[in-house]
Parts: structure tokens; sequence; C-alpha cells
């Protein structure tokens, strides 16, 4: 071991002398093994890279760009590389939030009376400001008293749903989302 | 190794996985890059690294300041828009000119300052010949920071312990690419075996100043950026600018190797580094 | 996007991302593609890599100039003008592709002589009515043509676009091949732009001349009949710096008709790729969201006017003797069929009656003015947040405050959710929250990993992305929330005899649920196949939208998207087999699962390629059948040679060389004669607001036909008003999403782009006496904002008409939740209409800059400036 005397003296003992590798370092292997791999698509932009998020024990470990997608080719912006960020999201909302008229704070609710309020809410404002025909009597089954925005972020089947319910159903119409913002 | 659902693989054809042991590392090509800092937010989300929260910095669009304990990847921006006249220009050379975007990462030198540095033998140079700092042996002496002459490793206010990049050792050891580089949307970021990224970075540059970009060169080599002792960089880069310009040392060198020169012949020195490259081999 | 719909048929994307790799220039204008799409903008650099040209046209020196041969510093604004005397000068120096154009584009046909250009009004065309701000548009017809009474000419229909079915035509229509004919559309388009010179280029873009030419020569080099012949393309990418201004439709238009004549369009490699900035903003317009639209691009029926009372009056208003769009009935009717299930019937014309109908424009900027009116009581914002993301945000927060409930769901505490005790105006105290009436529910969304369901990207592609886990606590997807609330609504209305009591009861409403519970997760392949359309006997999907019927046999949600599931259970938006070419595997692209649009002009009239370097759908003679790497834009067997019988109706009334199957005559038009509102031709207006004045038409400052709300709420700037002497722009960074609700809030990106900041020139710092870093306080009439600067070269100012002209950039990302915060740009900015899109101008208006911060300027500055906090 002279040289490593030398060495250590001079600051380089290390290259002739490896260093010995710990037991985490042995063992180091990525956390994708025994993972599922589900296949989805970027939430963010309309580019459209496609995703693999891995997950285990029903909790997402990671999310990466899918190597076969022809567009992303595996590869994603730091927005599609944050997405697993925003799933986990320490400030992501997971409870429902309720703010009475003129309270100045929220309150917890369960969802399923929330659902029941708005449900309740629908049906008052629509039966108070429906028309079923114009003043020039021309049937219109409308109301102009409920709004929706939104849509661009959510998926095909629930903006189907949404003119669904809303327009055919409820006779919604403004029904608008982020295509003119 | 993973279930998969949905025709996904884990590992595909992009950047040759390591499939076999040999040096790799990275070839920042920062002409293709486009400053968008997907490297930055992969490497975070693989590696777990929290944000590092400076603030609005004024400064371009780099807001994370430099490498660091939590930013393994960082990506520079400089912004050389008008002449000196403070005219802007319209025809530019081909590919990033103008605003320089650079993302920088750990060299893994070929003789690695904070390794040598390391008196608990926290450091250690993988059988990929990247350096990893093993975290379940460093004790936070901090001997590396000064050591390296890229001011790389940074000690952690949360565990006091040394950081920076591992080369993503857990996902080479199963065969995937680091994330900065499966995550790069331009191929900026290319990983490989060192010899054919050199090859690669050595066409590209002649390519370059084919194309007009006079300024074109490697930085990581042992003329440049891999200078001084360290013996060429396993991390190297394609830059248009002047090191400087990404404030980059254009000659770096180990710091143990400054404080040699002044008491041993050069003779002996070389002695002593030709045994460390021997053992640096030891791996091959 | 009716710029493109009305002059090739349909609003989308000609092209792919993928395509551009194929270029050999690209023209990336109104977009920062490097920052916004930066996945997408990998194309781009494989087709600079293989030697293509690329061109950026922006006010600002963004991260896409960066990677571009050339960046063109513009006046945000004049984009118009651009490439106006872009197609000047194609027609000016012999440079369009002459056979494309005779053949596949409307350049030969006559038009009314009665028609009337903005050269000869003084910025008018003919037809325009003063009082209503609007254009009756019988002069702009085919000459000889009957002009069919469109509801669209209705004036109290204004605001309703009908961008999709474009084009009435009664006869064949009189043609000059030779384009010589003095009222051909050709020689109209000529004379239109003769006055876009390069000179006016640089005196109202601030280009200058000789940058503009090269841009010129550029395209011109690699389009149509270059110097390799034909075997060269440009592509052109935009983004929403085109689509919001009050003449951003006709900036678009303007793109399809320069591209049209240099016969780019249905090319590889060629084309106009939308950058669209969201997951599916493409397809919640093909599925729409949106208030004038059913799916597939039906008019929403209206009931202005004489209305279209009956599905009869609804087909005769919409439906073209000619065309692809013929075939109408069969998609009304099974969509009818699809809502409404087994109401919907033969006897009752398929409960036509029962789908509401619209009479007054709906869009996002009247909504808001309808919540302050209080006629608009209730609210449901699903990941859109409009305190921040809309317009003249001041008082879009207000308008919320007016709303008696509000729903939010969101996966953040988005603005809109937190605007009662959080936004600026509560934190000063001009507002409490115990004056806020507004129930406000905020609900958890889940995320596109923690649900099944489909997203149509950019290029129209449709992808399928799978549930990987549960999503959090009560998160939900908007699917379950929907599902349950319409099963909740049908019980509270249950034996409710009055009109919206049967309306409710009427609808289709009963999907199976994932886990066969009522409180469960609906089916969402069940909601796709109802959307693909199927055979009402047995339940089976349907192939395509050839076999959709209009007798009640078929339902179908959305027929552009048929054939998205052939077969049962069959899901091809699942389907994940790329390739190196089209992908056709990959995916699902509407319609009938083409990715290049208009691809028949590929080929020449006879059917063979224009090049071999540029193949893509030809005509097999000896098979009969056009073929190709895609799948066909066209009738697949009709020849290349096939010439309509006189009477013949729908797609059987084009020639073999019309490529543009959507359009009443299969052709391209260089000549809208309908399907816009101001006007057939693109026309420069200067932005609503604008220090400068219109070089073209002094007369005609703005837009004529632009629609506007003039409010104490929301006062606008005069033209020149010495108050507000700069122009400002909006836009994103690569590191947050629009409003922020999925970016502001996540720790890895809110350190990368940590607070919200203006950018502004060196020079304007120095005249404003402000250095990097430090405050400054913006104003229009509309708002008034602080935010740091950013002294950068990026920004310079222009010479317009001899003055120096400053332009500041303010990202609109941030707001006052979330991680990453900053003033809401969307505050300065103002409610105004686009005649055609109904698209807002956050990309040119004016405002004024001082140096400090809003508290210690306003007291000085705020009564000098006239400006308003509220």
């Amino acid at each position: 071991m002279g040289l490593g005397k030398l060495g250590k003296l001079l600051g380089t003992h290390v290259g002739m002398v490896p260093n010995p590798v710990s037991q985490r370092t042995r063992e180091a292997r990525s956390r994708l093994r025994g993972a599922s791999a589900t296949v989805s698509v970027c939430p963010y932009c309309a580019v459209g890279c496609s995703q693999v998020v891995y997950t285990k024990d029903e909790r997402v470990i990671d999310v990466e760009g899918n190597y076969e997608s022809p567009i992303n080719g595996g590869t994603l912006c730091p927005k599609g590389a944050a997405t697993a960020g925003l799933m986990g999201s320490p400030l992501r909302v997971t409870t429902v939030k309720y703010r009475a008229p003129h309270s100045d704070h929220w309150e917890d609710r369960t969802l399923d009376w929330a659902m029941g309020r708005i449900a309740q809410l629908v049906k008052e404002t629509r039966d108070v400001t429906y028309e079923a025909r114009n003043q020039q009597s021309v049937p219109v089954n409308r109301t102009l008293g409920i709004g929706h925005l939104g849509g661009a972020t959510l998926d095909n089947e629930e903006n189907y749903l949404i003119k669904k319910l809303f327009s055919a159903g409820l006779g919604i119409v403004a029904v608008e989302n982020q295509a003119r913002i | 190794m993973t279930a998969t659902r949905g025709g996904a693989s884990p590992a595909g054809p992009k950047g040759q996985p390591a499939q076999r042991p040999g040096a790799l590392g990275f070839l920042t090509d920062t002409t293709l890059c486009i400053g968008c800092k997907a490297c930055e937010v992969a490497c975070k989300q693989w590696n777990g690294l929290p944000m590092d929260n400076i603030g609005w910095t004024g400064n371009s669009y780099d807001n994370t300041g430099d490498l660091g304990a939590t930013t393994w990847r960082h990506v520079t921006f400089v912004e050389r828009i008008a002449d000196q006249a403070g005219r802007r220009p319209a025809t530019l050379q081909p590919f990033q000119s103008n605003w320089l975007m650079m993302s920088d990462i750990c060299k893994h030198c070929a003789h690695a300052g904070c390794m040598e540095a390391c008196p608990t033998g926290a450091i250690v140079r993988t059988e990929f010949e990247s350096v990893v700092i093993q975290q379940d042996v460093c004790n936070g002496c901090g001997y590396c920071l000064p050591a390296c002459p890229f001011g790389v490793p940074e000690i952690s206010d949360t565990d006091g312990k040394a950081h920076k990049c591992t080369l993503c050792y857990d996902r080479l050891t199963d065969g995937l690419e680091p994330a900065c580089a499966k995550a790069c949307p331009t191929d900026s970021i290319q990983f490989g075996r060192i010899d054919d990224l050199g090859e690669r970075a050595t066409e590209r540059v002649a390519s370059l100043r084919e194309r007009g970009v006079e300024g074109a060169h490697v930085y990581g080599d042992q003329d440049v950026g891999g200078s001084g002792g360290i013996g060429g960089l396993n991390a190297f880069f394609v830059l248009t600018a002047p090191p400087e310009v990404y404030n980059l040392p254009r000659r770096p060198e180990l710091p143990q190797r400054k404080s040699v020169r002044g008491y041993l012949a050069t003779a002996g020195a070389a002695v002593i580094f030709g045994a460390a490259a021997f053992f640096s081999l030891r791996e091959r | 996007m009716p710029g493109l719909g009305a002059r090739l048929g349909r609003g989308a994307a000609t092209t792919t991302q993928q395509s551009l790799a194929e270029s050999d220039c690209i023209v990336i204008m109104g977009a920062n593609m490097a920052e916004n799409h930066p996945v997408g903008f990998r194309f781009v650099m494989k087709a600079r890599e293989r030697g293509a040209r690329v061109i950026h046209v922006d006010p600002r020196f963004s991260r896409t100039s960066a990677l571009c041969d050339v960046h063109v510093p513009l006046r945000a604004g004049s984009d118009l003008v651009f490439l106006g005397a872009l197609v000047n000068h194609v027609i000016q120096h012999q440079k369009y592709f002459r056979e494309y154009v005779v053949h596949y584009t409307n350049a030969s046909v006559i038009i009314n002589p009665e028609f009337k250009d903005t050269e000869d009004l003084e910025g008018l065309f003919s037809g325009y009515n003063a009082a209503e701000r609007r254009y009756d548009p019988d002069t702009w017809q085919y000459a000889g043509q009957q002009t069919k009474p469109a509801p669209e000419e209705d004036p109290a229909q204004s605001a309703e676009p009908r961008p999709q079915v474009v084009g009435q035509i009664s006869d064949p229509p009189q043609t000059d091949p030779s384009l010589e004919d003095p009222h051909c559309v050709f020689q109209l388009v000529k004379r239109h732009f003769a006055r876009y010179t390069p000179e006016l280029v640089e005196r109202a873009c601030g280009v200058p001349r000789t940058l503009f030419l090269e841009v010129a020569e550029a395209i011109t080099r690699n389009s149509g009949i270059g110097p390799d012949g034909v075997d060269r393309t440009t592509a052109f990418c935009y983004a929403v710096a085109w689509t919001q201004h009050t003449i951003g439709t006709q900036i678009i238009s303007c793109c399809a008709l320069l591209q049209l004549l240099l016969g780019n369009i249905g090319r590889p490699g060629g084309g106009i790729l939308a950058l669209r900035g969201h997951s599916t903003i493409q397809g919640s317009t093909d599925i729409p969201t949106l208030y004038n639209l059913l799916p597939g691009y039906l008019p929403m029926p209206s009931s202005a006017g004489e209305g279209d009372r009956s599905l009869e009056d609804y087909l005769r208003h919409y439906r073209p003797e000619t065309g692809a769009w013929h075939a109408m009935p069969n998609y009304v009717v099974s969509l009818l069929k699809a809502w409404y299930g087994t109401a919907a019937t033969p006897a009752n014309e398929f409960a036509y009656h029962l789908v509401p109908k619209i009479e007054d424009d709906y869009s996002f900027q009247p909504m808001l003015l309808m919540m302050r009116q209080g006629i608009m009581k209730g609210l449901f914002c699903m990941g859109q947040n409009p305190a921040v993301g809309g317009q003249n945000t001041v008082l879009a927060r207000r308008a919320l405050a007016t709303l008696d409930w509000l729903v939010v769901r969101d996966v953040h505490e988005v603005e809109t959710a937190a605007f009662w005790y959080d936004a600026p105006e509560v934190r000063d105290g001009e507002v409490r929250p115990q004056d806020i009436k507004t129930e406000v529910f905020l609900l958890p969304a889940a995320i596109a990993a923690e649900k099944e369901g489909s997203y149509t990207n950019t290029q129209r592609l449709v992808q399928w992305h799978d549930k990987a886990v549960e999503p959090p606590g009560d998160a939900r997807s908007e699917a379950w929330f929907l599902y349950q609330l319409g099963k909740r609504l049908k019980e509270l209305y249950a034996g409710d005899d009055s009109p919206q009591g049967r309306q409710i009861a009427a609808l289709a409403w009963d999907y199976p649920t994932l886990d066969g519970s009522s409180s469960g997760d609906p089916d969402l392949q069940e909601v796709l196949k109802e959307i693909n359309g199927y055979t009402v006997a047995d339940g089976q999907p349907v192939r395509d939208f050839t076999a959709l019927r209009d007798d009640g046999t078929t339902a179908g949600g959305c027929w552009i998207y048929s054939g998205i599931m052939p077969q049962a259970g069959r899901n091809l938006a699942r389907s994940r087999k790329g390739d190196g070419r089209a992908s056709l595997e990959w995916g699902f692209s509407w319609p009938a699962n083409r990715r290049l649009l208009y691809n028949r002009a590929s080929a020449d009239p006879q059917g063979n390629p224009w090049s071999e370097r540029k193949k893509w759908v030809w005509w097999d003679a000896q098979e009969g059948r056009w073929t190709g790497y895609d799948v066909p834009d066209f009738p697949l067997t009709k020849p290349p040679g096939y010439r309509p019988a006189p009477g013949a109706k729908g797609l059987d009334a084009h020639a073999g060389d019309s490529p543009f199957v959507n359009m009443a005559d299969g052709k391209g038009w260089l000549f809208a004669a309908s399907g816009l509102r101001d006007g057939p031709l693109p026309t420069h207006y200067e932005p609503f607001e604008t220090p400068v004045h219109n070089l073209l038409y002094p007369q005609q400052p703005r837009n004529p036909a632009a629609r506007h709300f003039p409010r104490p709420d929301n006062r606008y700037h005069e033209v020149g008003d010495a108050r507000f002497p700069y122009v400002i722009t909006t836009y994103r960074l690569t590191e947050h999403h629009t409003a922020g609700g999925m970016s502001r809030w996540v720790p890895w990106l809110a350190e990368l782009q940590p607070e919200g900041f203006v950018e502004i020139s060196p020079e304007l710092a120095a005249i404003a006496g402000v250095d990097n870093g430090g405050w400054v306080t913006l104003s229009t009439l509309r708002g008034e904002v602080e935010a740091r600067a950013m002294v950068t070269e990026r920004l310079q100012p222009l010479t317009i008409d001899g003055q120096a002209l400053h332009q500041i950039g303010m990202p609109w990302h941030f707001g006052f939740g979330g991680l990453a915060r900053g003033a809401i740009a969307n505050d300065l900015s103002l409610l105004v209409e686009d005649p055609n899109s109904l698209i807002h101008e956050a990309k040119s208006f004016t405002c004024n800059l001082r140096p400090g911060r809003l508290v210690q300027t306003r007291a000085q500055a705020g009564a000098q400036t006239g400006a308003l906090r509220r």
C-alpha cells in the first residue's frame, strides 16, 4: 500500500485503490422493476405525447415518454415530465370544498351532499329561467340562466357528455370552452 | 422485467440503453437545445429531488441558478442578442444562436477531483465509468466541493450530505437510459458509449463548421474542458461560443494537481498519474 | 378555425407534426413553437437537420427564434400586411403554382360583377351595413349564381359563425381558365393585394424590405414550381398569436390563400399546422363544448328571425346541394337518435324540437356580460380558470361575484374558485367576501392517467389514454360527475310534464358503469361507441360515416369520428403501432383516419404524384382507385378525369380534380364567397387598440365587422391615444400551462418560472427609467398591474411609419394562487371579438408603463392617465 499512502498524501488515493462499493450502491436498481406500465397521453398541450405511467401498489411511481409514439418517441417537455408531480401535487385538492353565500371561509362537505345540492340548484335556476318559446313563439327549449366553461383539457367523451346533458338534456346553450380563449 | 399493459416498453431504441458495461456518458449538443428544461424536471422527477425555491432572478429564463444538491441538470441561458451597436440580427447562424442555452451537468470526469478528495471513500467510479456519491457512506465533510473544478457537488440542507448527478446509476443497472436524455425532446442530450459520442461530437462540429457555425467546438476533451489532469470528460458538450460564455472553465485543473505541482517534479507526478490511470482502467 | 374552414373546407390543421420533417421551408408565425410545443418542434429540428430553411416571424426573439435561420421582428397586429405582401409578391413575380391554382382553386371563377373591393370603397367591401356593423354578402357570390338566403345573413345572427358549411353552388360556375377576366377570382385577388408591397411592410410592420424579400424568396424557392421543379414544399405553423386578433380569422385565411397559391396544401411537408394549446382543444371543437356548434361541425339551430323551427327548416338552411356536406341529414338525424334515443322518431322529426335554439352570441365574452347582467345565474367551470385566463379579468371576477352559484371542478384551488377571498380587489378591501353572494363548490377532478378516455391532438389525431390509478380522495372524472348529475336531475324531474321536464326525460342517459354499481363511472367505451355511431337495431358500431342514415336506423354522436370504433370492442384511438411514415395504426385521425387533409392535391390533375420525392396519394389506374401512404381524402374510386353530370348532387357533383371535398365546388377558395363575416378577401385592419393609423385604409382603422362591448367596465383606448402609447402582447412560457391550474401549483414547474414578469427592451427601459428586475406598473382603462421588468434585447423597438414603437411582452399564466404567482396580465386586456371566431384580441392592445409599484404610482399617476382599477 505504499502507493496508497503516497496517494493519500497527494489526495489521489482513489483510482489506485478503488473505494469500496457500498451495499446500497450494489443493490441499486431501477424502481421500475416489478412496476405496472399503463399507456396514457400527456394532459398538458395538444402535441399529444404518449406517456407510460408506472405504478406499484396503485401508486404512481414514475411517468415517462413512450418510446413507441411516432410523435414524441420517448421524449417529453418539462410539463409532460412533471406529470407525476401534477398527479401527486402536494397542493392538490382531494376533498370537496364549499363556500356558502356571503361566507368568508371554506367548509368541508361530502361529495354526495355536494352532488345533491348542485342538482337542486341546477333545477331551481333552470325552472326559473327556462324558455320553451321565445317572444316570437318560436320553440326554443333553452335556458340562459346556466352556463358552462371548459372542455379543452377534458376527454372527448366528457365533452360529448357535457354537450349532451347540458344542451340536449337541460337546454343550456351557453356552453363554451377554451377554444376562444 | 416490468409488467406491461397497452404496448408500453420501459426501454427502446433511443440512446442505446446500457446493456453492456463500459464507459457511458452524455453528449450535450447545445446547438439542438431549445432551453425547455425538460431535463431538469425529468431528473428531479426520477431522482425525487425537491424544488429549489430560489425565486425569480431576472437573469434571462434561468431561475434555478446553478447545479446543486437538488438540481443535477441545469439549463444556463445566455442572451447575446444584439451587436455592439445594439442592432438585433435577423439572419442567424444555423441552429441555436444569439440566445444560448446549455444543459449543464456533472462531467463525470475521467479523473474526478471529487472522488480523489473524498476522505471517506463515499465517491466511487462505477462499472459505467460514472462517478457516484454513495449516500450511505458520505458523511458530508464537503471536501469534494472545492475539489470539483466545475462546482458540481453541493451539500444538501436537508440531509447534510453531498449530492450530484449519478448518471441515473439505478436506471443504468437496469438498462434504462438516464432520465434527462430520455426526456430531451430535441436530442440535445444524447446518451451512449463515450467512444461513439466522441465520434459523433467530432462529426457534428465538422458539419456545423461546414454550415457556417465557425465557433463550434467540443468541450470536454483533454484540451478544453477535460484538461489539467482530468483526462477528459464523460459528459461533454458541443458549444458554439467560448466556454467562459457558458460559465464553464476553459482549462480546468484538478486542484490536487495544482498542489502537486509545487512539491514534486513533473516526472514524479507523471508516475503517480500514470498509476492512477492504470487503476482507473480496472473495469475494462 | 373558420380561417381555414372558409377556404379549405375544414377548420383543422391540414397536416401533421411529423410531416414537418419533410418540409423544405417552415415559417413559424403567430406561434412560439419551441416554447409552447417543444416536442412538436423536434420535427422542425429534423427538417432543419436535412437542410430546411426555418423562419420565425414574431415581435419577440424567443426560444423559437434562437433555433431558426431567420428571425423577423414585426409589430404585433401587423401580420396580415406581411402575409398580404407575400401573396402580392407571389402573384407579381409569377411564383404561383399555376397548374395547381387553375385546377384546385377557384382562381378562374367569375365573381358577381357587382362586387366591390376594399380598394374601391376605402377599406370596405360591397354590402356593408354600417348601422349593424355587418356585411350582406350578396355581391360576393359567383356570377350567375342564385344566392340562397342563409341564416348567417340574418342580422340577428351576425355573431354566429357558420364556418364549416360553406358554399351554395346551384350551377357550374362560369370560369376563365386563362385567369385574365377582370372579374375572375385571380384578378380580384391580384388587385386586392397590389398595395401590399415590401415598402408597406417596412412602414406598417417595421420589417426592413430586404428582410421581407429574404422570406419571400425562401418560401417561393421552396414551393410549387421552384428551381427544383415541384419537389419542394413549405409549411406554415401558427397558433393563437394569429387567432387572438380582431382580424385573426382573416390572418389565417390569408395564410390558406397563400398556401393555395403556392400549391402547398395537401402535399407532404406543406400545409398549415394549427398548433393548439390544450390536450384536446381540437377534440372539444370537433365534439364541441361550444355554443354555436353541434358535434361534427353541424350548426347549432337558431331561433333568430324565422328560425330553424323544424328539422326541415334546418336542413333547408344549411344543407348544400353539392359537396360532402350534402350528406348532412344522415349526421343530424343520427345525432338526434344518439341524444334522444327512443324519444326520437320519424313522426316527431327525431325530437329536433328538443334541441335548444340559440338566438345571440353566447360565446365566452358575452357570457361574462350575461353574468354581470344577472341573466346567467349559475356556472360550471371544468378545468377552465376564467379569473385568470379570461379577458378583462377584473370584469370576469366581478361576473363570478354576481352569480348565484358556481361549480369549479379542478385539481387545484384555482383563482376561479378562490376569487371571493383571495382576489386582489378583495385583499385590497375594495370588495368584501360578505358582499359576495356566490355559493361556490370546489370539486376535485381526476387527471388523465386516473381515468380512461381520448384526447384529440393538434393534428386531429385521437389517442386513448388508459387508466393507471384511481383518482385520490373525492376526485372524480368529469364523466362520472356528468353521468351522476344527469341521473340525479332525471330523478328530480321524474313525472314533471313541463317543457323542461319533458326535455330531460327524453334524453338517452343510461350507460353501463364499469363496476356495475349505480354510483360508478360510466363505461367510456360505450360513450365512444355512441360517438362513433351504431345501428339502432343491434347496437353494433357503424364502420364509418357513410353508414350513417337519416331514417332513424342509426345513431351517432359525432359523424367525423365515425370509424374510430369500426367493430365492437375495437377502439382505433387505442391502436398503438407507429411506423416511419403516416403511422396509420397509431391512433385515429378524423375524418376516416386521413392524416394529411386534401391529400388528393398531392397528385396532379391526372392523378400522378407531382413529384417522386413528395408523393403521398395517387391514382392507381389498374386498380381503379386512389392509393398511397395515407388514406385518400377523396372518393376512393372516383377517377381523376371524372366530370359530373348536370344536376349531380353531393360529391358526385365534384369533378375528379376537386380535392377540397367539403367545399360546394370542391375547390380551395382564394375568394370566399361565403363563410367569412368580414369579407371574401383578407384585409388589414389595425388592432382594436393601436397606436398606429391604418396606412392602407385611413378611413377604416379597425375591422368594420368586429364585435365590441363598450361599457364603463370595458373601456377602450382610441386609436393613437397618447396616454397608452405602447403595444402589449401576452403569451405563454414553456414552463407553465395556460392559466396555470396545472402548473403553478406543481413545485417542479413553479421553480422554473416562479413569478410573473414583463419583458421590455433596453430602449424602453431607458425611456421609462427602469432597471432589469425593477418594478413597473402597467395600466389600461380596464385595470392596472405591477410586475418586475425583465429588460432584454430580445425585445426591440420598431420603426413604424417613421416613428419608434415600443412593444411590451407579458406572460399571462400568473395569478394570485399556487406557488408561482404574479399579476394577472388579463386584468389589462379587453373584451372584443373577431366576427368569425368570436375570439378576443390579447395579442395586440395598448397600455402605459410607469416605473415603480402599483401602490406607489397609483396616487401619482392614476388620475393622470385616467386609468381605473375597475
